[in-house]
């Protein structure tokens, strides 16, 4: 019979201790945590509304209520994957307000596989890197991304720019594993296909 | 193998979680189809691209102006 792991064997996450103090009132060792993450949740905040003001609002009100709302925090999760899920349902709830057409939440606009279908089969060759300035390479990535659903946007944030597992991304966003990897497939593709128009090999001739 | 079998595996061959039996007929169509090795390289370079580029900037005045107002409006709520 497999023995069972003992807790005491596994290793304690450096946030537990800050979490508990904080519970306990500990305002500097909250503000330790934010340190720690502020960053992070900027980011995640600013690549699924694509707007550096309401990814500001967003990350004070995400932190108001994780601060808030400490003590339903239970440690199942990790702190940061709970304050990210804080900060995704604080995000959609932003684009939801935004006076637009385009839908916004996590099931609806990811249904269609349009645009997941590889059809562009050049190599990126020179590299990008060698293609492309670092300024310009920027406007590229950005540009590119800001043209994907935010369903297919967040999933990719979550999983590969913040570098989550796929137990974590689906946590955050409230999803099973098996609707995350077949997201994040799809965005993957959708990205290197239109990311492809500008990095593909150019057959006809020199280039500039 | 399919290309659209291969695709299906995909997400799971960039974890190295694809099932053992089913490895090696993966790395089999690699060898087989160009442009299923193309979509794996560029994919694998789109990955890596989005990861190694800061896309959003978050300069130190930034940094400084949030923090403060995080910090500010959490004493507030006490």
């Amino acid at each position: 019979m497999p023995a069972i792991q003992s807790p005491a064997t596994e290793e304690i996450h450096p946030d537990v201790a800050l979490v508990a103090r904080a519970k306990q009132g500990d305002t500097a060792a909250f503000e330790q945590l934010v340190r720690q993450y502020e960053r992070q949740i900027f980011r995640v905040a600013q690549h699924i509304t694509q707007n550096r003001e309401d990814a500001e609002d967003i990350a004070q009100d995400a932190f108001l209520k994780a601060y808030e709302k400490l003590d339903q925090f239970q440690g199942n999760s990790k702190f940061s994957t709970w304050l990210v899920r804080i900060a995704v349902n604080e995000s959609l709830m932003r684009l939801r307000k935004r006076k637009t057409s385009k839908t916004v939440s996590m099931d609806e606009d990811v249904q269609t596989d349009d645009g997941s279908i590889p059809r562009d089969f050049a190599e990126w060759r020179p590299n990008p890197e060698q293609l492309y300035g670092q300024h310009e390479l920027g406007d590229i990535l950005r540009k590119t991304i800001q043209g994907l659903p935010p369903g297919f946007r967040t999933v990719f944030t979550l999983r590969d720019v913040e570098n989550l597992s796929t137990e974590e991304t689906a946590e955050a966003l409230g999803l099973s594993v098996p609707a995350v990897k077949s997201r994040l497939l799809r965005a993957r593709l959708q990205l290197r296909e239109r990311l492809s128009r500008y990095f593909r090999q150019k057959n006809e001739g020199p280039q500039p | 193998m399919t290309c659209t079998d291969f695709l299906s595996q995909l997400t799971d061959y960039f974890d190295g979680q694809v099932e053992p039996e089913l490895l090696a007929e993966v790395q089999a169509h690699i060898c087989e189809c160009h442009h299923c090795e193309v979509v794996l390289d560029t994919t694998r370079q789109t990955i890596a691209i989005y990861r190694e580029h800061e896309i959003y900037e978050f300069p130190a005045e930034l940094r400084d102006r949030l923090h403060t107002a995080i910090m500010t409006k959490c004493r507030a709520s006490r």
